[in-house]
């Protein structure tokens, strides 16, 4: 069984003049959470589509599960589970009719199929309505019967194409815990995208698409890493005095912000115990700030996630036009 | 997953959407029915149709008597709502069997047909699963108008409705793959509706349901002759009037009036075509 469950090589997909992935190449870990993160249009839905059969590439190659997904369609088909960002429900049936066709066409034994079937109706709390027509439910019960049905049939891969969006936050936060209780328990890999900063935090890796290219690809840790130091601000009775011992005891030159300081300093999360114990001047206060996937974002592309969706709306259209 | 497990899931799930919705087929026997009853009944009282006896009848079949009037429709031993029947039931089935396409033009709006095209299920098997599901459902109407027959005084054993059945289906799936195939390349349900009106009408009309397929100007009588919807009007009547009523009125192909089998002929192969063009259609779509 090969390491990685996901290669992804050289990929390109071009819709007419417009190139949607442009070169790209990645591996996802067997178990690993993969966040793809990046504005709409950035080519995030294209590569999905490609890994689960939807769509061909123009150029390059993918397996998934080992799996060719030009040309082992079938095997990929019954390894992976898929979110939709668009809702993909019969609405016309009732959630455990939605989930009973699942399992049949997924060919779920039906000695577990009814067992299996209400697990993940309770797990998304579900159960009580399983009976009621899907156009009953609200936006958030239908993703959640999504998800339950992109499980049902236990795939290697669960593709989720911002599963959240759109969602409130107390139903976005449910939705990543089953996510990560998913992959914590079954060991299922996690192949997600999303434009929300908080959301991609919670990845094992985050892959950074931009334009159609990775611009990185790292644990969000090491990413934050990567654009610099910690913020730390404080304030304390004699700042002035305070700066200067900064600048003696640990050559950091602390910038005045109206009447706190501000400094920067790796590791902060270590250096402040440190520095609250050995510092001579009292401390009225003092906040510690990682830098956040947005500076992340805003270095890697040099410009911020959400200012592109404006522009990028037309190109998020010619594709959906394009297929 | 076998292949016909395959279908058998694609095709349960349209018969039971069509079961949540069933009232929706109040809708599509209606019409046929009003069909029925004011055509057939208004005509034939006020059109004066001439009822042969049936000595008369074989008389005029044998051309030893000659009546006022050219047309065959008049020298039937039937009155028109008779004659109309069979058509009806026939016009039923192919309204609902080309109307069958709107299900996956829904599925494709509504999102669902992805979760069906990423399952790791064969297309082929995809489509003839909806083909038979829309076939099936395409059946109902024509089933509900025979039960209403007998209270517009047409009567038919039961018999009948059993030599029907294959007739009626065989037409059902044959029109349901045109629906099918249709529908693999229109993207929107206004678009689709608006088609299939515009090609059910001339279908309907130029298929002998109303009149018979005799003595018609020779444009006319060409339309008719490549609808493939006459060829299944034609035996579904022969099985209903008799072959001794209906062999005068049967499509007359370069001088060769067409038997039943002849016609089931043409309906299968032109069926057969379909539903590969559907599979084909259904199959080469991203």
């Amino acid at each position: 069984m090969a390491e990685n469950i996901i290669e992804v090589n050289n990929l390109i997909k071009n819709f007419g003049k417009l190139t949607a992935v442009n070169d790209v190449s990645f591996n996802v870990a067997r178990g690993e959470i993969l966040g793809f993160l990046g504005p709409n249009g950035a080519g995030k839905t294209t590569t999905i589509r490609i890994l689960c059969t939807l769509a061909k590439p123009s150029s390059g190659q993918a397996t998934v599960n080992g799996y060719d997904v030009v040309r082992q369609q079938h095997q990929v088909r019954e390894s992976i589970g898929l979110v939709f960002q668009d809702p993909s429900l019969d609405i016309k049936l009732s959630g455990i009719q939605n989930l009973r066709f699942h399992a049949m066409i997924y060919n779920v034994p039906s000695s577990v199929r009814e067992q299996r079937i209400k697990e993940v109706l309770n797990m998304v709390e579900l159960w009580d309505r399983r009976n009621s027509k899907v156009t009953t439910y609200s936006g958030g019960m239908k993703r959640r019967l999504e998800l339950a049905r992109g499980l049902l049939h236990h795939p290697k891969v669960l593709f989720l194409d911002e599963p959240t969006l759109g969602l409130d936050p107390q139903t976005r936060n449910r939705i990543w815990e089953y996510i990560t209780d998913l992959q914590k328990q079954e060991g299922t890999t996690i192949f997600l995208t999303t434009h929300y900063m908080d959301e991609a935090d919670k990845a094992s890796r985050i892959a950074v698409i931009d334009n159609g290219k990775i611009a990185a690809l790292d644990s969000p840790a090491k990413l934050k890493a990567s654009v610099g130091k910690d913020i730390i601000t404080l304030k304390t009775d004699d700042n002035v005095k305070a700066a200067d011992e900064i600048k003696s005891r640990y050559q950091i030159d602390a910038k005045h912000d109206n009447d706190e300081l501000i400094i920067e300093k790796a590791g902060g999360n270590e250096f402040l115990p440190l520095f609250i114990k050995e510092f001579s001047v009292n401390i009225q206060s003092i906040s510690l700030r990682r830098p956040s996937l947005d500076d992340v974002f805003l270095k890697l592309t040099g410009h911020e996630i959400r200012q592109e969706q404006a522009g990028n709306s037309f190109k998020e259209m010619a594709r959906r036009m394009g297929h | 997953m076998t292949g016909l497990r395959a279908i058998y899931i694609i095709w349960y799930r349209d018969i039971l959407r069509f079961w949540h919705d069933r009232m929706r087929m109040l809708g599509s026997i209606t019409f046929p029915l009003l069909f029925l009853v004011i055509f057939g009944s208004g005509l034939s009282s006020s059109m004066q149709f001439t009822q042969l006896s049936m000595d008369e009848f074989d008389i005029v079949v044998a051309g030893g008597l000659s009546l006022p009037g050219d047309s065959v429709f008049i020298k039937m031993p039937i009155d028109y709502l008779d004659f109309m029947f069979p058509g009806i039931i026939s016009m039923s089935v192919l309204t609902g069997a080309l109307m069958g396409g709107a299900s996956l033009v829904w599925d494709r709006e509504f999102g669902f047909l992805k979760e069906v095209l990423v399952a790791p299920v064969n297309r082929v098997y995809v489509a003839t699963g909806k083909v038979l599901g829309a076939a099936t459902i395409a059946l109902i109407p024509g089933l509900i108008i025979m039960i209403f027959a007998p209270i517009l005084g047409i009567s038919f054993s039961i018999a009948t409705v059993f030599k029907l059945l294959p007739l009626m289906f065989l037409l059902a799936v044959s029109l349901s793959s045109l629906g099918i195939l249709l529908a693999t390349r229109i993207r929107s349900m206004e678009a689709f509706q608006m088609i299939m009106q515009l090609m059910m009408m001339p279908m309907i009309f130029l298929s002998g349901v109303f009149f018979p397929l005799q003595g018609l100007p020779s444009w006319l009588n060409f339309l008719t002759k490549i609808n493939p919807a006459s060829y299944g009007v034609a035996p579904i009547r022969e099985v209903v009037l008799g072959k001794e009523i209906s062999d005068p009125l049967g499509i007359k192909l370069f001088g060769h009036t067409m038997t039943m089998w002849e016609n089931i002929a043409v309906l299968a192969i032109f069926g057969a075509m379909m539903i590969t063009l559907a599979m084909w259609s259904f199959s080469h779509q991203e």
